[in-house]
């Protein structure tokens, strides 16, 4: 029985094979990806971002366990992105370490990642990897990822509801990061609320979100995706980012925060942002395709003599950048 | 593949209260270029077999100074096999007599290294297997 057919009837071990083959993008997982494509589109993605230590992996765990526990229980896939250490490419991925509680449970899938390379390249395997687990069957997968670079960002494109996490008394530094990260939430988590200054922090991401014009809505514009803000009498049926209080550490806030994922998974369908997302969601990922396919296939065609000559030629100035280029097209 | 990257499941089964032993190897093979999942302290066979299935690593550090390693350590790798991850190399540190060093390896255990143990002695043990695995 081949590796896809086996993901597609549940099988664990191939599940894990075909994510490293994926990951890695081997030619295997490529294929096996191509036959299980059409199999994919049914999980709701669920990205959750928010600055190093917020209690993100608690977050995971009590969701997963809160959907296992629900009258009708969700199959849950978990994929806990962090970071690859920049000068070893190695890396100590220690999400798991929150999420003891789910072992044992044939309906939860964890799986950590690293973020490796490039960052077209772990979107594209973050990408193919959900749609390993879609394929394999799971209701809901959840991506965890630290929200601090551009690529939890990309990451965090390819969910249908993101979670952005803030706690009350982060410093200053990490504003900035807020700011960047809040654009890309749906829902807002203010975990640790059993810390003090929990009022002051939910003003402060109050003030932020009406700064930030909180209504957004994709539209398809020229054959491009943008987002465009909301006009002032905007329907009834715009999503209104809510903030949710939690305890991550016992489960507090946690029924309330499924509703409202529920609640936001039905406005997407409801209003056809579903398959808006979707389709921008595909965009992006052609794109990236597009990009690392030309790129390497160019790339295979220079050499690194050929390339470091027009480089120093550009840098003494002999060359402009486009006439760099045109000595480096075949 | 060129830039096959080694993952290890780094684990702390059995009841012992303090994981600095495996903190340190974690760290030691993530500066070498490895990924590592780590997966925190108590873990049981049971759980550990479950994280080395879903994380596909290519081996496991079980990291055990509780003196049970004669009856975690055969548990646990019969659990892996039992996945079908046949593979999987493993690998033993802590506090274990000299004399159950062969009792270990009977039981699969690819290599077991004392608390004195050199952390690029382990590192280039597992690169070693690894490779001649694949
Ligand atoms: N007091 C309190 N502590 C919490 C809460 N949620 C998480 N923590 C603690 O915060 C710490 C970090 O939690 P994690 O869940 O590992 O946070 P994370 O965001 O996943 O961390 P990284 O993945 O390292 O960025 C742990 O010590 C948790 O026990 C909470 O609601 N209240
Ligand atoms: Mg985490």
């Amino acid at each position: 029985m081949s590796l896809q057919d086996s993901v597609l009837r549940g099988d664990r071990l191939a599940i894990s094979r075909l994510l490293t083959e994926v990951e890695n993008d081997t030619t295997a997982g490529q294929a096996a990806l191509n036959e299980l494509f059409t199999h994919t589109g049914r999980a709701h993605l669920v990205g959750i971002t928010g600055a190093p230590g917020t209690g993100k992996s608690s977050l995971v765990n009590q969701l997963a366990l809160h959907y296992r526990k629900a009258p009708q229980p969700l199959k849950v896939a978990i994929v806990a992105v962090d970071p690859s250490s920049p000068f070893t490419g190695g890396a100590v991925l220690g999400d798991r370490v929150r999420m003891r509680e789910l072992s044992g449970d044939s309906g939860v899938f964890i799986r950590s990642m690293a973020t490796r390379g490039s960052l077209g390249g772990l979107a594209l395997a973050t990408a193919g990897m959900t749609q390993v687990l879609d394929a394999a069957g799971f209701d809901v997968i959840l991506i965890e990822t630290v929200g601090a670079g551009q690529s939890e960002v990309e990451i965090a494109k390819l969910a249908h509801s993101v979670l952005v996490v803030d706690v009350p008394g982060l410093g200053d530094d990490v504003q900035a990061i807020k700011a960047g990260i809040l654009e890309i939430a749906d829902i807002l988590v203010l975990n640790k609320a059993d810390r003090p200054g929990v009022e002051a922090a939910e003003r402060a991401l109050l003030g932020m979100l009406k700064l930030g014009h909180p209504t957004k809505h994709l539209v398809q514009h020229h054959n491009h995706l943008e987002e465009v803000l909301a006009p002032v009498d905007a329907h009834v049926d715009d999503w209104l980012i809510p903030i949710r209080r939690t305890v991550a550490t016992e489960g507090e806030g946690l029924p309330e925060l499924l509703e409202v994922l529920a609640a936001h998974k039905a406005h997407l369908q409801n209003s056809g942002d579903w398959q808006r997302r979707e389709r921008s969601r595909l965009h992006t990922q052609l794109q990236d395709l597009v990009k690392q396919t030309l790129m390497a296939g160019w790339r295979s065609n220079v050499t690194d003599a050929q390339y470091a000559d027009a480089l120093d030629q550009l840098v003494e100035r002999k060359l402009s950048p486009r006439q760099a280029l045109q000595a480096l097209l075949p | 593949m060129t830039d096959k990257k080694i993952r290890v499941l780094v684990a702390k089964p059995g009841l012992d209260g303090h994981d600095r032993g495996a903190k340190v190897i974690a760290r030691a093979l993530r500066d070498s270029g490895m990924e590592v999942i780590y997966t925190g302290l108590r873990q049981t066979p049971e759980m550990i077999a479950e994280a080395a299935l879903q994380e596909d690593v290519d081996a496991v550090g079980l990291s055990i100074l509780s003196g049970a390693h004669l009856t975690l350590v055969p548990r646990i790798t019969q659990l892996i096999r039992a996945n079908g991850q046949d593979d999987v190399r493993i690998f033993v540190g802590g506090i274990i007599p000299d004399e159950d060093v062969p009792k270990l390896k009977e039981m699969g255990v690819d290599g077991v290294y004392g608390p004195g143990s050199p952390t690029h002695a382990i590192i280039d043990d597992i690169r070693k297997l690894v490779n001649d695995a694949a």
